[in-house]
C-alpha cells in the first residue's frame, strides 16, 4: 500500500485544501461535496426519479378526466379553467410533484440520522450549513427531471408548450423546492427522537396547503373563507405563476408574485434549516 | 495526542435540575502518540459520551479536552481534520455505492478527485472490499459494512483513530477479521508515515479490551476508576486465584494447616474460601482451599515447597488467571456482566454475542 503519497496531501499543515474553514470558498466547496454526494445515487439509478412520478400520474390519469367532466363543459369551467383543462391542470401537477418530492425528502436524512451516516458527516470537517444547503440544492435535480417527463408525456394529449415560459416555470419550481426541502430537513432534525412525528406533521400540513392553493380544484367556486385562507398560502402564488408561465405569459403580475412566494419560501426554509442543523449538533 | 482535564457532561432531562443526568463527571485522561487504549465500562458508564466529546460531536459541559493538538471547543474543525472516527452505527449512506461513499469521504478531507479515487481503491483493496466496489451499501453484509466504516475512518490517514464499540453485533469470526484489518492498517500507517497511529476504542467486550488494547481505562459512573495495562490491572487489583485440594485422608486440619502455610508464602493476598470439605468436583472427602495471590505462577511453586516442608499433602493445584471482570468486581463490588443490564450477555467474555450479523440499525 502506498500510503505515503496519499497521506501527505491530507496532512493539514502542508495542504492548502484543508486550511482553516469559515471562508466563503470553503462553504461553497463543502456544499458542493454534499451536493455531489446526494446526487450520486440519483445518477447511478436515474429511474429512481420516476418513482416520484407515480402519485402525479395517478392524479393526471384519474383526477384530470373528472375535472374535464365536471368543470370542462360548464360556464364556470370556461371562465376559470380556460379552453384547455390540461393547460390549467398540468402546471398544478408540476407543483404537486415538487411539493410531494421535497416535503418527504427529510425522511432520507432521518434514515441517515438513524444509521450513523449523518453522524459520520458531523465528525468530518464540513461546515454545518453546507450539510443542509447541499442537500436542499440537490432537490432541484429531481424537480426538473420529473417536470420534463410530465410535460413530455402530456404533449400528445394537447398540452401546448411555450418553451420560454416553461424554462422560467421550472426555475421557479426549483427555487420553491429548495425552500420546502429545507423545511422538510428541518422537520426531520426536529423530530429525530420520535421519527413517526415526521409523517404526522408532513401529512397534516400538505393536504390543506394543496387544497387551499387551488391546485386541484379552482377556489373561485369555493366559499369566501377559503379564498381568504388561500391569500396567505404561498403555494397559491406559485401555482398561479406556473399557470401563467406555462401559458407563455411571462410578464403577468402573478408571475412576479410567484417569484416573491418562491424566493420567500427558499429564504425562510434555508434560514430555518441551517439554524436547526447547527443547533442539532449541540 | 489526547489530554483532558475535569471533562464533564451533564444532560438535562426536562426542566427539573434534580433529574439532570451526570454522564461524565470530571475525566482526566492523557493518551500519548501511538497508544492503543480501550475505554472499558458497563453500558451507561459514560464511555460513548466521552468519545463524543473528544470527537467534537457534543460540547463538554465543563472541563477541557485537547485532541491532536487542538481544543475541541475552540477549534473543532482542526480536530476534525486530524481524527478518524468509526461510530457505533454505519457511516456509509445506504443508497450509496461503496466506492462513491469512500470517494466522497476523501473529498471531504481535502483530497482532489483523482487522489480521492485512488485512495478509495487502495482502501477497498486492503480491506478486501474490491468485489463490493459498485455494490449499494444496503446490500453489504454486516462484516463488510463494518470494514467499510473502518475504511472511511482511515481515508485521510489520520494519526488518531476513534472506534466506538467497533465489534458490537459482529459474530466472533467477523470480530477477529475486523481486528486483523485494524491492526494491519495501523502497522501499515507506521511503515508509511513513520508516525505511530493512536487508537482509542470503547468496548464492553472484556476479551476485546484484554487482548487488543495496550492500555485499559476502566470507567464507571462517569469517572475513571482504573487506568493501566490489562496485565497490571489484573495483577494489582485482582491477583491470581490459586485453588488446591488436600488428600481426602489428610482431614480438615491439613487444610487449615495449608492455609497457615499459604499465608506465610511471599505473594499471598488473602484466603478467598476457607477450607471446605467435599468441594464440588474434587471427589468425596477432598478439602479445597482458595487463595488469592500476586503472580500465581510464581507463588504456586513456592507454596508447594513450603507445604512439602511443613508436611501438608497437597493433591491438586491450579492457577486461575483473573479476567478484567475480576478487576471490575474488585474495583466496584459489581460484576461488569451484571452492571450493564441490557447487554449483560453481550459483555460476557466467555459467551460472545450470539447475533450472527450486525443489523441495519
Amino acid at each position: 500500500m502506498s500510503a505515503v503519497d496519499t497521506a501527505t496531501p491530507v496532512r493539514p499543515r502542508t495542504s492548502p485544501a484543508v486550511a482553516p474553514r469559515r471562508r466563503p470558498g470553503a462553504l461553497a466547496r463543502d456544499t458542493g461535496i454534499v451536493l455531489v454526494r446526494e446526487l450520486r445515487p440519483v445518477v447511478r439509478d436515474p429511474f429512481s426519479v420516476l418513482f416520484g412520478l407515480v402519485q402525479p400520474v395517478v392524479f393526471l390519469a384519474l383526477f384530470g378526466p373528472l375535472l374535464v367532466g365536471s368543470l370542462g363543459g360548464t360556464t364556470t369551467g370556461q371562465d376559470v379553467l380556460g379552453g384547455n383543462v390540461w393547460q390549467w391542470f398540468v402546471p398544478s401537477i408540476l407543483v404537486m410533484t415538487t411539493l410531494f418530492g421535497t416535503s418527504t425528502t427529510g425522511a432520507n436524512l432521518l434514515f441517515e440520522l438513524q444509521t450513523g451516516a449523518h453522524e459520520r458527516m458531523l465528525v468530518a470537517p464540513l461546515s454545518r450549513s453546507s450539510l443542509l444547503v447541499g442537500r436542499a440544492l440537490k432537490e432541484m435535480v429531481p424537480i426538473v427531471a420529473q417536470s420534463v417527463v410530465v410535460v413530455l408525456v402530456m404533449l400528445p394529449f394537447g398540452f401546448a408548450l411555450h418553451p420560454a415560459g416553461a424554462v422560467v416555470g421550472l426555475a421557479l419550481l426549483a427555487v420553491f423546492g429548495v425552500g420546502i426541502g429545507s423545511l422538510s430537513y428541518a422537520l426531520a432534525l426536529a423530530v429525530r427522537k420520535q421519527d413517526w412525528m415526521f409523517w404526522v406533521v408532513q401529512q397534516t400540513l400538505i393536504f390543506p396547503l394543496m387544497i387551499l392553493s387551488g391546485m386541484l380544484l379552482p377556489l373561485e367556486t369555493g366559499p369566501r373563507w377559503m379564498q381568504v385562507a388561500s391569500d396567505v398560502n404561498p403555494l397559491r402564488y406559485v401555482v398561479d405563476a406556473e399557470r401563467a408561465l406555462f401559458a407563455g405569459d411571462l410578464a403577468a403580475a402573478t408571475v412576479g408574485w410567484g417569484w416573491v412566494a418562491a424566493v420567500a419560501t427558499a429564504v425562510v426554509g434555508l434560514a430555518v434549516g441551517i439554524r436547526t442543523m447547527v443547533r442539532s449538533t449541540d | 495526542m489526547i489530554r483532558t482535564r475535569a471533562l464533564t457532561k451533564d444532560f438535562a432531562v426536562g426542566r427539573d435540575e434534580s433529574r439532570t443526568v451526570h454522564a461524565v463527571r470530571g475525566i482526566d485522561l492523557d493518551v500519548a502518540p501511538g497508544e492503543l487504549v480501550a475505554v472499558l465500562g458497563p453500558n451507561g458508564a459514560g464511555k460513548t459520551t466521552t468519545l463524543r466529546m473528544l470527537t467534537t460531536l457534543i460540547r463538554p459541559t465543563s472541563g477541557t479536552a485537547t485532541v491532536a493538538g487542538h481544543d475541541v471547543v475552540a477549534e473543532p474543525d482542526a480536530v476534525r481534520h486530524r481524527i478518524g472516527y468509526v461510530g457505533q452505527g454505519n457511516g456509509a449512506g445506504h443508497a450509496q455505492h461503496v466506492v462513491d461513499e469512500l470517494t466522497s469521504q476523501g473529498r471531504i478531507y481535502g483530497l482532489d478527485r483523482r487522489t480521492a479515487r485512488r485512495r478509495a481503491d487502495e482502501l477497498l483493496e486492503s480491506l478486501q472490499l474490491d468485489a463490493q466496489r459498485t455494490r449499494k451499501v444496503s446490500d453489504l453484509s454486516g462484516g463488510q459494512r463494518r470494514r467499510l466504516d473502518v475504511a472511511m475512518g482511515l481515508v485521510h490517514a489520520p494519526s488518531l483513530l476513534f472506534l466506538d464499540e467497533p465489534s458490537t453485533g459482529l459474530d466472533p469470526h467477523n470480530r477477529a477479521n475486523l481486528w486483523d484489518h485494524v491492526l494491519r492498517m495501523r502497522a501499515d500507517a507506521v511503515a508509511a508515515t513513520g508516525e505511530p497511529m493512536t487508537i482509542v476504542l470503547t468496548t464492553h467486550y472484556l476479551d476485546e479490551a484484554d487482548t487488543m488494547a495496550e492500555r485499559v481505562v476502566v470507567v464507571d459512573h462517569g469517572q475513571v476508576i482504573a487506568d493501566d495495562t490489562a496485565e497490571n490491572l489484573k495483577a494489582d487489583l485482582a491477583g491470581d486465584r490459586v485453588v488446591m485440594t488436600v488428600a481426602p485422608g489428610a482431614g480438615h486440619d491439613a487444610a487449615s494447616h495449608l492455609a497457615d502455610v499459604a499465608r506465610r508464602v511471599e505473594g499471598f493476598r488473602e484466603v478467598t474460601r476457607t477450607p471446605v470439605a467435599g468441594g464440588v468436583g474434587h471427589g468425596a472427602g477432598a478439602v479445597t482451599l482458595d487463595v488469592r495471590a500476586e503472580r500465581g505462577d510464581a507463588y504456586l511453586p513456592r507454596l508447594l515447597r513450603a507445604a512439602d516442608a511443613a508436611g501438608v499433602p497437597v493433591e491438586t493445584a491450579q492457577v486461575h488467571r483473573p479476567t478484567l471482570d475480576d478487576v471490575f468486581l474488585a474495583l466496584t463490588g459489581r460484576s461488569l456482566r451484571e452492571a450493564g443490564a441490557p447487554d449483560a450477555d453481550a459483555a460476557d467474555s466467555t459467551a460472545p454475542a450470539p447475533t450472527p450479523e450486525r443489523t441495519a440499525a
